[in-house]
């Protein structure tokens, strides 16, 4: 034991506490909020400090039918998705997610193109179904985002949600609305940590507090990228716990999103007869991408399978037992 | 790096008014001004206006005087071991971190400096000069630096503590000093693992020459590169400031972003 006391980390700096939810005491309706991030060591060494908050599980939830998930999946879920709030509740009641990440995808203009007020109305009906906090993204198409989530960010005021996401190139509709309503923000980086710092320090330029503030440095799944999502969240928690304020915050990452686009996760038993059990293969990219990022340094895991949330879930507890 | 602000010196105008004065206003904006831009610890140094008889306690009311407006480590800048006292004890109350600046490397003096050091647990700057002066060559000024850290090992003092300070002198006074202090660094970082820390009094480099702000910012630049990691200067000097930020990220010991001087200051 000796060994391990002398190889201790000394570290200066921490990572931002980042509050997601509120209470009705709190100025919300959420039966229950979680707090991300704190960490003053490397994740999960024991001997160099305690897990001030133990990583969270969210699951992601569509506004729109899942189309092109592949049937394993959906099979998972049930006919609960063709409701966002049936599918929230589900996920909530019978999955234990820790909260929901309601993906905004049928607003763009490819997918269904579906009205901010009709955003707004789905962001309300899921908040109305579960009590767990909430994460709300667009859909990734920078002009429909800025007509849609102000909307979705008033709907949803004083319940602190994390919104995303803000790039460098746009983000000033959105922190202004966020700043207003009180929600966290979402700072999104293409695998670039140097464009990451970036955002951070632009969005609290415009006075954004920086404990509202989460990273999302892009994820890659196993075999599609997971390396550098890896050594870029590693550098980067090593940055915030030498002390470096503008790349302290906690970590997002779309480990469903990008496990399930994998060709491993997807292809049928026919297209694939070589690759094992179609059922287990995706649960299994799935939880080998998201038990990887955790010993990088992760804070969210958006995760889309019950059984990967199970198992990952499990995962967290013996890791910060 | 770690940023000690010259500022709160009676040698300059404002700041020898404002004693005279006893004001307290002008010092401890300037302690905020220089926290704001950076600064990690503050100098504070009653300059020679003050009588030898007054500098104590002159001392005690400059130091009482910044502590109000800060929690940040304050180095006490004087060779009298007295003043240091009342100083060091005035800016360590409550537990508050405390530099010692400085101690030369006569053995008597190092003994008392370095127990005042264990005592108030005090970081402490050691000079590369001793009863025969200011040490001119790389071995001289070595032989001071390993004299230091083996008297703060016998007196209980953190070597992560000790700050070697090789001492700059004027350019135009002596322009082969330079070139040997930045030898000096290098050889220093080399003593131990983890290597001691290496401080310098940057002004004195450019004291008295036309180009003094380019002079004392190429060579915050060179020593860094060398691996000095602390500097005594004005942190509100801001070419200054940003060619030690540029230069510590060109040695990839931050983070790059396009807005990365901002950081600096933002962070």
């Amino acid at each position: 034991m000796k060994m391990l006391e002398e190889a201790k980390g000394k570290w200066a700096g921490a990572l931002n506490e980042v509050v997601i939810g509120a209470t009705k005491e709190q100025g919300g309706t959420r039966t229950s909020t979680v707090t991300v991030g704190g960490e003053k060591t490397l994740p999960f060494l024991a001997y160099e400090g305690p897990t001030k908050n133990r990583p969270v599980v969210a699951m992601e939830i569509l506004d729109r039918v899942p189309e092109d998930w592949p049937k394993p999946l959906t099979d998972a879920l049930g006919d609960a998705v063709k409701s966002p709030a049936e599918w929230a509740k589900k996920c909530v009641d019978q999955f234990g997610a820790d909260l929901i990440c309601l993906k905004l995808q049928g607003t763009h203009p490819d997918f269904g193109n579906a009205s901010p007020q009709a955003a707004a109305a789905t962001v309300k009906s899921v908040l109305a179904a579960v009590g767990v906090p909430l994460i709300i993204w667009g859909s990734d198409h920078d002009e429909k985002d800025n007509e849609v989530l102000p909307r979705c960010s008033e709907a949803a005021k004083g319940e602190k949600c994390v919104i995303g996401a803000v790039k460098e190139d746009n983000y000033k509709t959105l922190v202004s609305f966020c700043l207003a309503d009180g929600h966290s923000l979402i700072g999104l980086s293409p695998i670039d940590i140097n464009i990451a710092k970036q955002v951070n320090i632009l969005v609290s330029e415009m006075g954004f507090p920086l404990d509202r503030l989460v990273m999302y440095p892009t994820t890659g799944a196993l075999g599609y990228g997971l390396e550098y999502a890896y050594s870029i969240q590693e550098r980067s928690r090593i940055a915030a716990l030498g002390g470096d304020k503008m790349m302290s915050m906690p970590v997002i990452c779309m480990i469903g999103q990008e496990a399930w686009r994998a060709k491993e996760a997807r292809a049928s038993a026919e297209e694939a007869p070589g690759l094992g059990d179609e059922n287990m293969r995706g649960v299994f990219w799935e939880i080998a991408t998201a038990s990887a990022l955790l010993q990088a340094g992760s804070d969210i895991m958006v995760m889309r399978h019950p059984e990967s949330v199970a198992a990952i879930k499990n995962v967290i507890t013996k890791l910060t037992k | 790096m770690y940023v000690i602000g010259e500022r709160i010196n009676g040698m300059f105008t404002d700041i020898g008014n404002a004693i005279a004065a006893k004001d307290k206003k002008p010092v401890q904006a300037m302690a905020e001004k220089q926290l704001a831009a950076g600064a990690s610890a503050l100098d504070i140094n009653v300059g020679t206006r003050v009588p030898k008889a007054d500098r104590a306690a002159v001392m005690q009311w400059l130091v009482e005087t910044v502590r109000e407006v800060t929690n940040k480590p304050l180095c006490v800048d004087t060779p009298a071991l007295e003043t240091m006292r009342v100083g060091v004890a005035a800016a360590a109350k409550g537990g508050l971190p405390v530099v010692i600046n400085s101690t030369i490397g006569q053995q008597d003096k190092l003994e008392a400096f370095m127990a005042l050091a264990h005592e108030f647990d005090a970081s402490i700057i050691g000079l590369s000069i001793d009863e025969k002066g200011v040490a001119a060559t790389c071995e001289e000024k070595l032989e001071i630096a390993m004299r230091t850290i083996a008297a703060a090992m016998e007196a209980g003092v953190d070597v992560e503590k000790v700050y070697l300070d090789p001492i700059v002198l004027p350019v135009n006074v002596n322009q082969t000093a330079p070139g040997i202090v930045l030898e000096t660094i290098r050889q220093i970082k080399m003593l131990s693992d983890p290597a001691p820390h290496v401080v310098v009094g940057l002004s004195n480099l450019g004291q008295g020459a036309l180009e003094k702000h380019l002079i004392n910012r190429t060579f915050l630049v060179m020593a860094i590169g060398a691996g000095m990691d602390a500097s005594i200067h004005d942190p509100l000097d801001e070419e200054l400031t940003n060619a030690m930020v540029t230069a510590e990220l060109l040695l990839n010991k931050s983070i790059y972003s396009d807005s990365y001087l901002k950081a600096y200051r933002q962070g």
